[in-house]
C-alpha cells in the first residue's frame, strides 16, 4: 500500500488550462453579473469567508472575557452583543449557507453532469440576497448592536430591550430568501437537470444530502420569515400576537421560531455529512457501504428533522406530554445519524485508506460529530435536560456538532475539491499540520465546557464563580490554538492560488463526474454532456478507464 | 459495478441543434426548460404555502382559546364588501386565465386586454380593501396602544355590534378581541402585499406584452404568474370565511 493516492501530472509540462471558468471573462463586472454557478460558489466563497472570520472574533472576544471570573474586558451589555452577534452571524450568515452555497453551488450541477443549476439568475439574486441580509446585520451590529440571543426570544425581544432587534430581524428575513432560492434551485436541478444514466441511486451521496437540506430551506425558511416579521410588527406597531398582555403567547414564538431553527441545523449538518460520504469513499478506495441506506438516511433526518422542535422547549413550561412525545422523536433522530457513521466506519473496513488532508479533517469530523450527537442524546431525554440545557454543556453539544462536525466537514470539502476550483494544489504537510491543530485545538475549547456544564456554569453570562476558572482558561487557550488552525488555511489557501502545483483533472483519483472533467472546469462544465453508466463510487470502472488512456497513447 | 463493459462516455453527439431563441443555455430541450420552470414555480407556491401556513397555525390557535371574543370581533367586518371582494378576486383569476390562453393562442389585442382587466380588479380589490382598513383605523380596532375595545364591552354604543346582536363581553374576554385583529391585519396585510407585488408584475408584463413579448409562443411568464395569482387568490378564499365568517352561518 502506497502512502498516498495524489497522482499529479508532470509539473515541468503540466499547465492550467487556458480556457476556463476562470479566464472567461475578466473585470469586476463579469463576476457581480455572472450567472455561472461555479464564480457563484466563488463569490459565496468570499463572502462566507469574511462572515466567519468577523463571528470568529467576536467568538474571540468571548473567550477573553471569560478568561477571568469578573466581567472585565466587555461590560455585561456589550458581553450580550457579542454573543448575540456570534450567533446571528455564525448561523444564519456561516454555517446555514457554508457547504450548501459554496461547494454545492460549485459541484452539484457538475456532479449530475449539467451545464448549470436550473435557475442561473435565481442563483445571482440568492447571493445578492445574502449580500443584503449580510450588510443589513453589519450595520445594525455597528449602529448598536442586538442582545436579545440568537433566538430572539419573546417578551424579551419584543418588549424588554431597546437594541436594533428590527434590523437584525429584517436581515435575517433577506437572508432567508437566499436560502430559499438555493434550496429550490437545487431541488429543481437534482429534478430535471441530471445528465443522461443519472439515475438517483447513481448520484453521489454529497447530492443526496444538499438534496435533503434543500427541502428543508425550502419548507422551514417561510417559516421563519413570517415569524420574524410578526416579531417586528410587535415592536412596531404593537400587534399583540406574542404578547402576554394583549392575550398572546410568548410560548407560541418559540414553537414557530424552533419549527425553523431545529431543522435548520439539519440545514447546517447534512451538507456535510454529504461531503464526509465523498471524502471517505475517495480516501479508502472504496464504494460507501449501504449506500442506499446513507441516501435515504439524508432524507429520513429530513423528515425527522420537522418533528422535535419542542425539546429546545423542554423547560419551557410545556406540556409534560408533549415533553414525552418530543423525548421520542428526538432519540429517532440519532437512528439515521447513527447509520451514516457506522456506515462510513464499514467503508473504511478493509478500504486502502490514505491520510490526505480532506481525509484527516473526515476523520475529525467522526469523532467529533459522534461525540456531539451522543450528547444530544442527554439533552434530549427530559430528565437530564432540566439540569444541562441553558449551561455550558448545551454550547458545548451544539459546538461540536457544528464546529467539530460541520466547521471540520467544511474544511474537508474545501480541501478535496480546492484543486478543482482552482486547479492547484496546497501544500500538503502545512495543511495536514493545520487539519491536527484544528482537532487539537477543537478539543481543548469545547470539551472543557462540557465538564463547565455539568457542573452547572450558565451560559450567556460575563462573569462566573472563581470555582470555574480552571477549566474556563483551558477552554480560552484552546480557542486560541483554534483559531491558529483556522487562519493557516485562510494563508495557505491564498498561497496556493499562485504558487501551488498545478493539480491536473483528478489529482485524488476519484470517481464523481466533477473529477473527469479539467481543473478549473470550463463555463459550460462539460465539452459534451456526460452519459453515465456506471454506479458512483465504482472504482473499478476507473481503473479501467485509466488502462484505456494508457493503452491509447502508449 | 456488475457490468464489466461499462465507461462513461461522451454524449453521442453534440448534434439537434434545434436552438429556440427561448431556450436558456443550460437546458438540453424546451420540454426540459418548461418541465423545470414548472416545477420551480410550483416549489415556489410550496414556500408560500408555508410562510402562510404560519399564520394560518397562530390563527388556528388563538380562535380555540379565545372563540368568544374571535366570534365578536368578526362580526366588526362587513361581510358584504368581504364579500364583493371574494367575488372580485375569483373573477380577476378568471381574466387572468383567459390572459394565459391569448398568450397561448398569441393574440396581443387580448392578452393586454384581460391583464388590463386583471389589473384592474385588483385595485378596485385593494381599494375596497382600503375603506375597510379605514373604518378599522376610525373606531380604534387597530392593534396598537390606541386600541379601544368600546364595541365589546358596550356593544350598545356601536351599531354594527347592535345589528350583529352582541352581548356585552367581561374586560378580559374584550381585550383577547385585539388578538383578532393582530392577525386579521397581519394576515390580509400579507395577502394584500402578495397582490401589490403581483399587480406590480401585472404592470411589468402590459408593458413588455405591448412589444410581443409572450405572444411569439414563449408563453411561460405568463403561465408563472397565473400559478402565482390563483394562489394569491385561494389564499383569500381560506382567509374570507376564517375571519368574516367565522359564526354566521
Amino acid at each position: 500500500m502506497s502512502d498516498t493516492i495524489v497522482l499529479l501530472p508532470d509539473q515541468s509540462t503540466a499547465r492550467i488550462p487556458k480556457r476556463n471558468y476562470l479566464t472567461q471573462e475578466n473585470g469586476l463586472l463579469s463576476w457581480l453579473l455572472t450567472r455561472d454557478h461555479k464564480r457563484i460558489g466563488i463569490l459565496y466563497l468570499i463572502s462566507i469567508s469574511f462572515f466567519f472570520l468577523l463571528g470568529g472574533s467576536l467568538a474571540g472576544l468571548i473567550r477573553l472575557e471569560l478568561l477571568t471570573p469578573q466581567s472585565d474586558l466587555l461590560a455585561t451589555d456589550t458581553y450580550n452583543k457579542v454573543f448575540t452577534m456570534h450567533g446571528v452571524i455564525m448561523i444564519f450568515f456561516f454555517l446555514v449557507p457554508s457547504v450548501p452555497a459554496t461547494l454545492g453551488n460549485f459541484f452539484l450541477p457538475l456532479m449530475i453532469g449539467a451545464k448549470d443549476l436550473a435557475l442561473p439568475k435565481m442563483n445571482l439574486a440568492s447571493w445578492y440576497m445574502y449580500m443584503a441580509g449580510g450588510l443589513l446585520a453589519l450595520w445594525a451590529m455597528i449602529t448598536g448592536g442586538v442582545d436579545t440571543g440568537w433566538t430572539f426570544t419573546t417578551p424579551l425581544s419584543t418588549h424588554f430591550v431597546n437594541t436594533n432587534v428590527i434590523t437584525t430581524g429584517l436581515a435575517i428575513f433577506i437572508s432567508g430568501f437566499s436560502s430559499i432560492f438555493t434550496g429550490l434551485n437545487f431541488i429543481v436541478t437534482i429534478h430535471k437537470m441530471r445528465a443522461p444514466g443519472m439515475t438517483w441511486f447513481r448520484l453521489p451521496l454529497f447530492v443526496w444530502s444538499n438534496y435533503a437540506a434543500s427541502v428543508l430551506m425550502v419548507l422551514g425558511t417561510p417559516v421563519l420569515g413570517i415569524t420574524l416579521i410578526l416579531v417586528v410588527l410587535e415592536r412596531t406597531v404593537g400587534i399583540g400576537i406574542f404578547d402576554p398582555t394583549k392575550g398572546g403567547d410568548p410560548l407560541l414564538f418559540q414553537h414557530l421560531f424552533w419549527f425553523y431553527s431545529h431543522p435548520a441545523v439539519y440545514i447546517m449538518i447534512l451538507p456535510g455529512m454529504g461531503v464526509i460520504s465523498e471524502v471517505i469513499s475517495t480516501f479508502s478506495r472504496k464504494r460507501v457501504f449501504g449506500y442506499t441506506a446513507v441516501a435515504f438516511s439524508s432524507v429520513a433526518i429530513a423528515v425527522f428533522g420537522f418533528f422535535v422542535w419542542a425539546h429546545h422547549m423542554f423547560i419551557m413550561g410545556i406540556s409534560n406530554y408533549a415533553v414525552l412525545v418530543f423525548s421520542l422523536l428526538t432519540m429517532l433522530v440519532a437512528v439515521p445519524s447513527a447509520i451514516k457513521i457506522f456506515n462510513w466506519a464499514l467503508t473504511l473496513y478493509k478500504g486502502s485508506i490514505t491520510f490526505e488532508t480532506p481525509m484527516i479533517y473526515a476523520f475529525g469530523f467522526m469523532g467529533l460529530f459522534t461525540i456531539g450527537g451522543m450528547t444530544g442524546v442527554f439533552l434530549g431525554t427530559s430528565g437530564t435536560d432540566i439540569h444541562l440545557t441553558e449551561t455550558y454543556f448545551i454550547v458545548a453539544h451544539f459546538h461540536f456538532v457544528m464546529v467539530g462536525g460541520m466547521l471540520m466537514a467544511f474544511l474537508a470539502g474545501l480541501h478535496f475539491w480546492w484543486p478543482k476550483m482552482t486547479g492547484r494544489m496546497y501544500p500538503e504537510k502545512v495543511s495536514q499540520f493545520a487539519a491536527v491543530v484544528t482537532f487539537i485545538g477543537f478539543n481543548l475549547t469545547f470539551f472543557p465546557q462540557f465538564i463547565l456544564g455539568t457542573l452547572g456554569m450558565p451560559r450567556r453570562y460575563a462573569s462566573y464563580p472563581p470555582e470555574f476558572q480552571v477549566l474556563n482558561v483551558f477552554s480560552t487557550a484552546g480557542a486560541t490554538i483554534l483559531g491558529v488552525g483556522y487562519l493557516l488555511p485562510v494563508l495557505y489557501l491564498t498561497w496556493s492560488l499562485k504558487y501551488g502545483a498545478i493539480a491536473g483533472d483528478n489529482p485524488w483519483q476519484a470517481t464523481g463526474l466533477e473529477w473527469q472533467t479539467q481543473s478549473p472546469p470550463l463555463t459550460e462544465n462539460f465539452t459534451q454532456i456526460p452519459i453515465m453508466d456506471h454506479e458512483a463510487y465504482d472504482y473499478e470502472w476507473l481503473e479501467r478507464q485509466k488502462e484505456k488512456e494508457v493503452a491509447s497513447v502508449g | 459495478m456488475s457490468d464489466s463493459t461499462v465507461i462513461a462516455h461522451d454524449g453521442l453527439e453534440a448534434g439537434h441543434h434545434e436552438h429556440s431563441p427561448h431556450l436558456h443555455h443550460q437546458f438540453e430541450s424546451v420540454e426540459q426548460q418548461a418541465d423545470a420552470g414548472n416545477f420551480a414555480m410550483w416549489l415556489f407556491l410550496l414556500t408560500e404555502v408555508m410562510f402562510f401556513g404560519g399564520l394560518f397555525t397562530v390563527y388556528m390557535i388563538y380562535r380555540n382559546w379565545y372563540y368568544p371574543a374571535f366570534v365578536a370581533a368578526s362580526h366588526q367586518l362587513s361581510v358584504k364588501l368581504g364579500g364583493i371582494n371574494s367575488v372580485l378576486l375569483i373573477t380577476s383569476s378568471l381574466t387572468m386565465t383567459l390572459g394565459v390562453w391569448s398568450a397561448q393562442l398569441r393574440r396581443k389585442g387580448s392578452l393586454i386586454f384581460f391583464l388590463m382587466l386583471t389589473f384592474l380588479l385588483g385595485v378596485v380589490f385593494l381599494g375596497i380593501k382600503g375603506v375597510e382598513y379605514k373604518e378599522k383605523f376610525e373606531k380604534h380596532h387597530f392593534p396598537g396602544a390606541n386600541y379601544s375595545l368600546q364595541s365589546f364591552v358596550n356593544p350598545a354604543s356601536d351599531p354594527v355590534a347592535v345589528a350583529a346582536g352582541d352581548k356585552p363581553l367581561p374586560l378580559d374576554i374584550a381585550q383577547r378581541t385585539e388578538v383578532y385583529f393582530s392577525l386579521y391585519f397581519a394576515m390580509t396585510g400579507m395577502h394584500a402585499l402578495h397582490m401589490i407585488v403581483g399587480m406590480g408584475i401585472l404592470l411589468f408584463m402590459i408593458f413588455r406584452a405591448r412589444s410581443d413579448a409572450y405572444t411569439t409562443g414563449h408563453t411561460a411568464f405568463v403561465e408563472y404568474f397565473g400559478l402565482y395569482w390563483h394562489f394569491v387568490d385561494i389564499i383569500w378564499i381560506f382567509l374570507f370565511p376564517l375571519l368574516y365568517l367565522i359564526n354566521r352561518h
